[in-house]
């Protein structure tokens, strides 16, 4: 097949072989942004019907992690570019070296991803599991955030379970929020994971030379599926973590 | 090429440096946020053929519908009027 660069039978020339492939990734792509375009349909209606349980469980994210994760993506996003510039001039070295720093980038990312959902666990705020938006202020000391940090979020709580009308109902509109945040971010996550079984593979081969400026597809279209996680994240990241962040 | 990209990578991370106060500051993260979308344009579809292009542009168009039909929707219920 096109393995090695070839031009197989059904094909007229190389360079529309190269492009039915990358039509190919391109039409899987247009299915994942459906797939994601619902997942961020169902945040911007819930958003917008519960904006304060929204603006509240928000701002009880730590912030860092998610900044350092957006560096830590686009740099992945541009080590990607790199590795397929590389193949297309021919450096076949620089390749593999851009590949491995995607790689690891993308592998920082899950962990900077586990130590947030551990930070969720403790928290309590894992829908279904051990919910509980009154964890931390009930519980001083649980949950790691200074004295003043809690004293404000004690506030915030009282003003919002007044607005809404009771704890109850606090609770059960600000797990529509983390049960979106880990449906999202999770499936996300997914897709990186997905995504880094393909660098491994891609490595692989580009260890063995296999990356030309004849052929390098393969590196092409992987590039195009991080960059649209990516792009998925860049939108994630401030819907999720920067709701009226003051 | 890769120059133009690293400056507007770093122009992002700037801007992801500081937080105020306006929801504003949101709508300009998220048009940032487009400005890469079209930069990794740059990077493929824009050395692609007028086909991928389509494909593209069909995407994003589609889900602009399903969007606005399903929020037209919503919009439309009017179950907090009584």
């Amino acid at each position: 097949m096109h393995r090695t660069g070839e031009l197989s039978g059904q094909f007229q020339t190389l360079e529309q072989q190269k492009e039915s492939a990358t039509l190919g990734m391109w039409i899987f792509l247009s299915t994942e942004i459906l797939f994601f375009g619902g997942l961020f349909l169902t945040y911007t209606i819930n958003r917008h019907t519960y904006a304060d349980v929204f603006s509240f469980s928000s701002r009880t994210i730590k912030l860092s992690w998610g900044a350092i994760n957006t560096v830590v993506l686009i740099g992945s996003s541009l080590t990607m570019a790199m590795s397929v510039w590389a193949a297309e001039v021919g450096k076949k070295k620089l390749v593999t070296f851009f590949l491995i720093a995607t790689l690891l980038l993308g592998t920082v990312f899950l962990g900077v991803k586990g130590v947030e959902y551990h930070d969720k666990f403790v928290e309590h705020h894992v829908p279904g599991l051990n919910f509980d938006m009154y964890y931390c202020t009930n519980n001083p000391g649980a949950c790691s955030l200074s004295p003043e940090d809690l004293a404000k979020e004690k506030v915030e709580l009282d003003e919002l379970t007044k607005k809404m009308g009771g704890e109850t109902a606090v609770n059960a509109n600000s797990q529509l929020f983390f049960s979106l945040y880990f449906g999202m971010t999770g499936l996300h996550a997914l897709h990186m994971i997905i995504g880094a079984g393909l660098l491994l593979w891609l490595i692989k081969q580009s260890i063995a030379g296999r990356f030309t400026p004849q052929y390098n597809t393969p590196v092409e279209n992987v590039g195009l599926y991080w960059h649209f996680v990516d792009i998925v994240w860049i939108y994630l990241f401030p819907l999720l973590y920067l709701i009226d962040r003051h | 090429m890769i120059l133009t990209i690293t400056t507007v990578y770093a122009a992002t991370v700037d801007l992801n440096a500081y937080f105020h106060s306006l929801n504003i500051i949101v709508a300009l993260v998220i048009a940032t946020c487009k400005a890469i979308l079209v930069i990794l344009f740059f990077m493929h579809a824009y050395y692609g053929s007028k086909r991928t292009k389509l494909i593209v542009f069909a995407g994003f168009f589609w889900l602009a519908i399903m969007l606005s039909l399903t929020l037209s929707d919503y919009a439309s219920r009017h179950l907090d009027v009584r």
